[in-house]
């Protein structure tokens, strides 16, 4: 498993030596570049997504902002559940934000999106700010679900949450896409579950349903290696999850690399477009933070384990260094884009003092004694 | 084109069929020649034998066979003909009430909403080409075709939750369970994936569904399939359950189960599917709906009230109808939804009667019965009982199949008839 990873980052790390590329670029300024990735694992699929994949300045930038955000935004749900301010259950997606990203970079936001409970990422890509998700987290009533929610209950248009039975959304995705069906607007239903929902039972009669009807959804698989604490060979007795839906075609895909996802969403888009049927996609991953933040994630798995995946197939250090190396940004952008975030999020989880007038500028408010001082935001 | 049924336009032109037609004019005829004196050659002819060899095969029909179906259909004996008036008012046969079966009031109602909104649709196991395992969905699908009414194969979870995320994206199902038995398997897509979006989303998601389909017990179908699930869907915050009883009920609550933006569930009885009930012309009409959430006094008295829902009303009624020639009289009220529970009905008669007997199928621990008990107690009716409250229910056990322990382990009307005694001290 580690040895697949680490393979796939050495492949990308060798290749920006092209002496053409890094020509245009300079010329131009426009800066694109093309990415070779490897070839994807097909199932019943004569030909899969496009082995290479064009990236402009503007995307490339966007993809990074997103993903920094979400990586940030997550770092800063850790510090609040630390700080006893986030309560119950938070699932952490840092580790896994190209997936995130590479699939709303595929479909089209008037597609429809439902997966489990690890979904802040997803909660963010399809639209809502970090502040209605951090206000959501700490239960205020600026949250996207007025505080009702938490952790796993977020909804947003074309977002159905955030479920918290593992491998419930799987029938309700294919639902949403029997609706898309049924209304024929050409949209499609993208459907994420774990490596651990790939066990459950109503995700085989989903698929039978999908198959028999040819609903427009796009199962995906996010296989982050553990399912809580248990190893995907200690669960499973197939760990083929892209082949798993036996009848219906599956593809499997490095979910570290943004630009990877993105080809594969997009392939898997049209191919439920055309009227095909459902398709299974795989997506190898990983997640920094454990299970939960009850977990603490080392029991499982061995620091050596998770550092190696840090340094050698982070994906915003992937693009970053691929940005850099093709000369479509520069270091210094990147950091102030970073420091951006940080700031961002940091005005983010400042909840005290919200709300006092409306639509006002900032103003100083005094604490409980003379000597704390706090902000308001309006 | 608009289909309108036959019974709506004979309703409206006031013409009665013809075959109840004739029926009355024999009956009419029979009385008149009862009532002659005797020796009238009309009375010999009613006995008499036709002379000869009998032919081969199966005797005819002679009039006293026919008047005696008849008689038995209307109700009446021989011996109230000597009652002029009596006799005219029994046999006389009324034009504006119609007797639909439950089974058809459901088709009709499903049939009518398909038609209204095109969101709706139909999906369930053998509810297309079979015509419903209890032929409810009767003739739905070669009229709307594929689209609308949909066979799924036998996976209840898988499909409840594709019923579900099709309500989330905008359309409007109705999903039926086989028998509610079945729901069980998929009660975690009804609960946590439609009961509860509605608020764990603050509002921002709605799920306009139904699940619908027979419950409770039904005849020698055993432990397995005999179990109700009022008090189990009755207990979640979300939904809404309704359970009708008779045909105008099925009607006006299936139709206001459809058009409702939230989850509801819908628990019909196998039992009453074959029962025909009058409607009324008001009751046929397309847009007929009954609230949710309010329940029917049937019949009104003053000496003890009887709550019940679906099958169970029908017995309350029948022993409310031997009790009344002992003179106690029963007020009898269908509670028609379980949650939200018209609890003001029931106060409202337990202000007048003093007494309480809740009669349902379920078992009694944590169901129904216990609950009203519960909201009576907590509520200003309880200081106008004069005797505690008296659950009438199944008995605490899996459905045995043997019939006569199966007959044994249902509410009968003996044992209404004796709680009412029991709690009159009588």
């Amino acid at each position: 498993v580690l040895k697949l990873l680490l393979s796939k980052s050495e492949k990308n790390a060798g290749f920006a030596d092209s002496p053409s590329v890094s020509a245009i670029s300079i010329v131009f300024n426009l800066l694109l570049c093309t990415h070779p990735f490897k070839k994807c694992e097909l199932h019943r699929l004569d030909q899969g997504p496009p082995t290479q994949a064009l990236l402009t300045r503007e995307q490339g930038l966007k993809y990074y902002r997103t993903m920094q955000t979400m990586r940030r935004m997550e770092l800063k749900a850790d510090q609040l559940y630390k700080q006893k301010i986030i309560r119950g259950f938070c699932h952490l997606y840092d580790g896994q934000e190209a997936c995130a990203v590479g699939i709303e970079a595929g479909i089209n936001p008037s597609d429809h999106l439902i997966t489990a409970y690890r979904a802040h990422g997803y909660t963010y890509t399809r639209g809502v700010s970090v502040k209605e998700i951090l206000a959501e987290l700490t239960g205020r009533r600026g949250g996207v679900a007025k505080g009702k929610g938490g952790s796993m209950h977020m909804y947003a248009k074309h977002f159905y949450g955030g479920n918290g039975i593992v491998g419930a959304q799987v029938p309700l995705g294919a639902g949403l896409a029997l609706a898309c069906q049924y209304k024929g607007n050409n949209e499609v239903c993208v459907t994420l579950y774990g490596d651990g929902a790939a066990n459950q039972g109503q995700i085989f009669e989903s698929f039978n349903m999908a198959a028999l009807w040819k609903l427009p959804c796009i199962f995906i698989c996010e296989n982050n290696k553990y399912g809580m604490g248990t190893s995907v060979e200690r669960a499973s007795a197939s760990t083929d999850y892209f082949k798993r839906g036996d009848f219906i075609p599956g593809l499997k895909v490095d979910g570290m690399d943004v630009l990877t996802v993105r080809e594969a969403t997009k392939f898997a888009a049209d191919y439920c477009r055309s009227g095909k049927g459902p398709i299974l996609m795989e997506l190898e991953t990983y997640r920094y933070h454990g299970h939960s933040m009850s977990d603490p994630g080392v029991s499982y798995r061995t620091r050596e384990e998770i550092q190696e995946v840090r340094s050698k197939s982070d994906p915003i250090s992937m693009l970053k260094d691929r940005m850099i190396s093709n000369n479509m940004a520069s270091l210094e952008e990147i950091k102030e884009i970073d420091v951006e975030i940080r700031k961002e999020i940091e005005e983010a989880a400042q909840f005290l003092c919200n709300h006092i007038f409306y639509n006002e500028p900032p103003m100083e408010v005094r604490g409980t004694n003379p000597w704390s001082k706090l902000k308001s935001i309006s | 084109m608009d289909k309108i049924r036959n019974e709506q336009i004979r309703g409206t032109v006031k013409v009665e069929q013809f075959g109840d037609k004739a029926r009355e004019a024999r009956l009419r005829w029979f009385g008149r020649v009862l009532r002659r004196n005797r020796g009238y050659i009309g009375q010999r002819m009613l006995e008499m034998e036709l002379p000869g060899r009998r032919r081969r095969g199966r005797p005819q029909r002679r009039f006293m066979d026919v008047v005696k179906v008849d008689m038995e259909m209307v109700g009446v004996k021989v011996e109230e003909a000597v009652d002029r008036a009596r006799w005219r008012q029994m046999i006389h046969c009324d034009f504006q009430l119609l007797q639909v079966t439950v089974r058809d009031a459901l088709n009709q109602a499903m049939d009518e909403e398909l038609e209204r909104d095109e969101r709706v649709f139909l999906l369930g196991e053998e509810v297309a080409q079979y015509d419903g395992a209890y032929k409810v969905s009767r003739g739905l699908w070669k009229k709307y075709g594929d689209k609308r009414i949909i066979d799924t194969p036998i996976s209840e979870m898988g499909f409840a939750g594709i019923a579900v995320g099709a309500a989330m994206a905008g359309l409007r199902p109705i999903c039926e369970f086989m028998t509610f038995n079945f729901s069980m398997q998929a009660i975690d897509q009804v609960i946590n994936s439609a009961a509860k979006t509605c608020y764990m989303s603050a509002g921002l998601q709605a799920v306009p569904i139904v699940f619908r389909g027979p419950n409770g017990a039904s005849a020698g179908v055993a432990a397995q399939h005999s179990q109700c699930f009022a008090a189990w869907y009755g207990h979640c915050p979300g939904l809404k359950v309704v359970s009708p009883w008779n045909s105008e009920d099925a009607r006006g609550l299936l139709k206001s189960a459809i058009r409702d933006d939230n989850p509801v569930v819908v628990l019909e009885n196998e039992l009453m599917y074959g029962v025909a009930f009058e409607v009324s012309e008001q009751g046929l009409s397309k847009d007929f709906t009954i609230p949710i959430g309010k329940a029917k006094v049937e019949r009104p008295g003053n000496h003890v009230t009887l709550v019940s829902h679906s099958r169970m009303v029908g017995h309350c009624l029948d022993a409310a109808a031997v009790l009344a020639k002992e003179g106690i009289e029963c007020e009898v009220i269908n509670l028609r939804t379980i949650r939200p529970l018209d609890v003001e009905t029931i106060e409202a008669s337990v202000v007048k009667t003093n007494h309480l007997i809740t009669v349902e199928g379920g078992w009694p621990q944590f169901g129904v019965g216990a609950e009203i008990c519960a909201r009576i107690m907590e509520g200003p009716a309880f200081n106008y009982l004069d005797a505690p409250v008296i659950r009438v229910t199944g008995v605490d056990i899996p459905m045995p199949y043997a019939k006569i322990l199966e007959d044994n382990s249902t509410p009968q009307i003996k044992d209404i008839i004796f709680s009412v005694k029991k709690t009159l001290n009588m």
